[in-house]
């Protein structure tokens, strides 16, 4: 995180910057690797049991989930807590779009009944505005204001989802339908499908889905962050006086990017519905914006990479201890004394998030930096230097200095 | 009236204890620049702690123990953590409390568990009337004795060394280091001192007319972060203005939660949020925050 404020701004939104010196010599490798690792997961249905492809979908859900906070807070250094809320405001609106009406129980429920595609792309779009509602506030607000503030959405936004029975179904929430996508129903049967002497049931076709659209969501992102937005980003982080001089329209792109990471916790909340099968306000609560927040801190802030592979840490711990809860040490059953599988988790990657913070600012993904530098230059290896960027506080002028340029405004 | 008048007494009683909360947070954001995720689960120790102890020690020996458990908790976050991160970046700062937060909190609730701990306060759960209006002796003597502490706070900040040196720190820390202030000492005096207003304001949070110490006390510490904001992060009179203001307009949701039934059941657990919104959208900085200027 430092060592990319120390860097980047001097390269701002020029073209040049984008090339590292060393590119070409790995040029080969990277590719390489990537097409590997998605070789790899196209294969894994064939080999893994159900379980596990299971967790992956959570897991492909929470990566888009990451990518999208980590525009937020890691690229453009916006503190946000509010990413439970439009998780939320996607799956739910997937469910009431695409969700038949219908009473469960006491409960009268409404749903439009539409193809689920539509209710995907609705609930993406509705996140998407939520998000754009909340940017004026969010404009305004800097830095710290903005964490505590983007807190309020989350109470406010369950409280809201819980009185609203009729679409939400309130406390007791109400099931997701089953994805399809032209006919092709991504559950058990409609069609049958054998590839290769497997079965393709539910969890092997939503694997599939999952991989889709975090690949896309990687994707996406890598090339944002590499465009002109991208940058203009970046230096919004770093200075936000610097980037106005530079010619950013510093409320303009605070608003977009929030735009972009809600509507990307949308997708994410919509597959989160669809891994979990029902969906209640309540699961959208304080902890999951924590949680969220926890992966790309693992991972290594503003680093599309590093989000992934922090939702992976954070998202299939608890479900990976659950499952080999006797195996694993300290880790019990429910009511055997022992920590249960969900606080296990929580211990861990809380005190992954303080040590990573003292020690390792740059995440997993400084970590892969620091040993691919340290094959190149003899003093490599170094930790990231913790210099700071000087802090914003500059902030009694003296009446005689009038701020020549307040971005508060 | 006579429901008016009682809601704004059980307003400014639950608006002391926030604005004793609040208080910490704001002295930690003077004195360390750390946004203090940590205060809920602090708020939570002190009241756990209090409520398991009082039984083997007696009620006031555990009150004094859970004081000490909880502000040296916050030492030991400031030594350990806080001090280490001298001049990171506020979010870091931020998060990094936050997974200090996650760890303790996710150990609390473990302990407590699904049960409520019940904290015997000597002067029970009755209640005194004050000519028609009705108020919880515990609420009451809250009231008393936060506004106690906040007035000792404020004297000690004005006139004591230790509030000199803080103020100065927060002023321009650099100048003060160079004056001799040790910062580090000034933080982790600054952390002693919000555990203290943390785990006294959870000594009363826990009583009547709540049912006793669960895991809800996190919800209430943390609408005590709107308050801190609202006033102004870098406020000590924002704190207090800001606490009360929290304090009342939770109890009028509460009290005429009837007339806004259309705003849906529960309305009052949200009521500190939208107000914070609301002060926000006109004075990004809070009501007497210190604006920020930007110069070039």
């Amino acid at each position: 995180m430092s060592e990319a404020t120390a860097t980047r701004p001097a390269r701002g939104s020029s073209r040049a910057g984008t090339t590292p010196a060393a590119r070409p010599r790995r040029s080969w490798l990277r590719p390489l690797l990537a097409v590997a690792v998605l070789v790899v997961l196209l294969l894994v249905p064939f080999y893994v049991e159900e379980f596990w492809l299971r967790t992956g979908f959570a897991v492909f859900g929470a990566v888009v989930g990451a990518i999208g906070l980590n525009l937020l807070v890691g690229t453009t250094g916006q503190l946000s807590l509010a990413h439970a809320f439009f998780l939320a405001v996607g799956a739910i609106s997937y469910v009431f779009v695409s969700g038949e009406s219908g009473g469960i129980g006491v409960a009268q429920l409404s749903g439009l009944g539409l193809p689920p595609i539509v209710g995907m792309v609705v609930g993406v779009l509705l996140a998407g505005l939520a998000g754009l509602l909340f940017s004026p506030i969010a404009a305004r607000l800097r830095g710290i204001y903005l964490g505590v503030a983007s807190l309020s959405l989350v109470f406010i936004g369950q409280h809201v989802l819980n009185s609203w029975t009729s679409v939400t179904g309130g406390f007791n929430g109400r099931s997701a339908p089953d994805f399809s996508l032209f006919g092709f129903t991504f559950a058990n049967r409609d069609p049958l499908l054998f590839i290769a002497g497997v079965e393709f049931r539910e969890a092997e076709r939503l694997w599939y889905l999952g991989l889709a659209l975090a690949a896309a969501a990687y994707w996406f992102a890598r090339n944002l962050l590499r465009s002109r937005p991208g940058r203009a980003l970046q230096t919004l982080r770093d200075s936000e006086v610097a980037a106005s001089v530079m010619g950013v329209n510093v409320q303009r792109y605070k608003g977009r990017v929030f735009l972009v990471s809600s509507m990307y916790a949308g997708l994410s909340g919509v597959m989160y519905a669809l891994s979990i099968g029902s969906v209640a306000p309540e699961s959208f609560g304080l902890e999951v914006s924590i949680q969220y927040l926890a992966m790309i801190v693992l991972g290594g802030l503003g680093s599309v990479g590093g989000a992934a592979l922090g939702a992976l840490f954070v998202s299939a711990l608890p479900l990976v201890f659950q499952r080999y809860a006797d195996a694993v040490p300290f880790v019990s059953g429910v009511g055997e004394g022992g920590l249960a599988a969900g606080e296990a988790a929580r211990f861990l990657y809380g005190a992954a998030i303080v040590l990573v913070i003292l020690f390792q600012p740059a995440g997993l993904a400084g970590l892969g930096q620091r040993f691919r530098r340290r094959g190149r230059d003899p003093g490599g290896g170094r930790p990231a230097p913790t210099t700071p960027p000087p802090p914003s506080s500059s902030t009694t002028a003296d009446p005689s200095d009038p701020p020549a340029q307040g971005s508060t405004s | 009236m006579t429901q008016f008048l009682s809601l704004l007494l059980n307003g400014i009683s639950l608006g002391a204890l926030y604005a004793l909360i609040a208080l910490g947070f704001v002295i930690i954001f003077k004195a360390s620049e750390v946004v203090s995720f940590t205060h809920g689960s602090l708020l939570l120790l002190g009241a756990y702690s209090i409520a398991r102890l009082s039984e083997p020690l007696g009620f006031l020996p555990a009150i004094l123990v859970g004081i000490l458990i909880t502000a040296l908790a916050a030492f030991v976050i400031e030594r350990l953590v806080i001090n280490r991160l001298r001049g990171a970046p506020v979010i870091s700062l931020a998060i990094v409390t936050i997974g200090i937060d996650i760890i303790l909190l996710t150990e609390l609730i473990r302990r407590i568990g699904s049960d409520i701990l019940n904290v015997p306060h000597p002067w029970g759960s009755g209640s005194v009337r004050l000519g028609d209006v009705g108020i919880s002796q515990n609420r009451l003597i809250a009231t008393g004795v936060a506004g106690l502490l906040i007035i000792a706070f404020f004297l000690a900040f004005k006139y004591s060394s230790w509030g000199v040196a803080m103020r100065a720190s927060a002023e321009d820390g650099e100048t003060a280091a160079l004056m001799g202030i040790r910062l580090g000492r000034v933080s982790a005096l600054a952390w002693i001192v919000a555990g203290v207003l943390a785990a006294v304001a959870a000594l009363f949070l826990v009583g009547a007319p709540t049912p006793g110490v669960s895991a809800a006390a996190y919800t209430v510490a943390l609408r005590a972060f709107p308050a801190a904001i609202l006033g102004g992060l870098d406020s000590t009179g924002g704190a207090l203005v800001g606490g009360l203001l929290i304090g009342l307009a939770e109890s009028f949701a509460a009290g005429y939660q009837d007339q806004l039934l259309f705003l849906g059941r529960g309305f009052g657990d949200v009521v500190p949020y939208v107000v914070m919104i609301a002060v926000l959208l006109v004075r990004p900085s809070g009501l007497f925050g210190t604006k920020e200027l930007t110069r070039v």
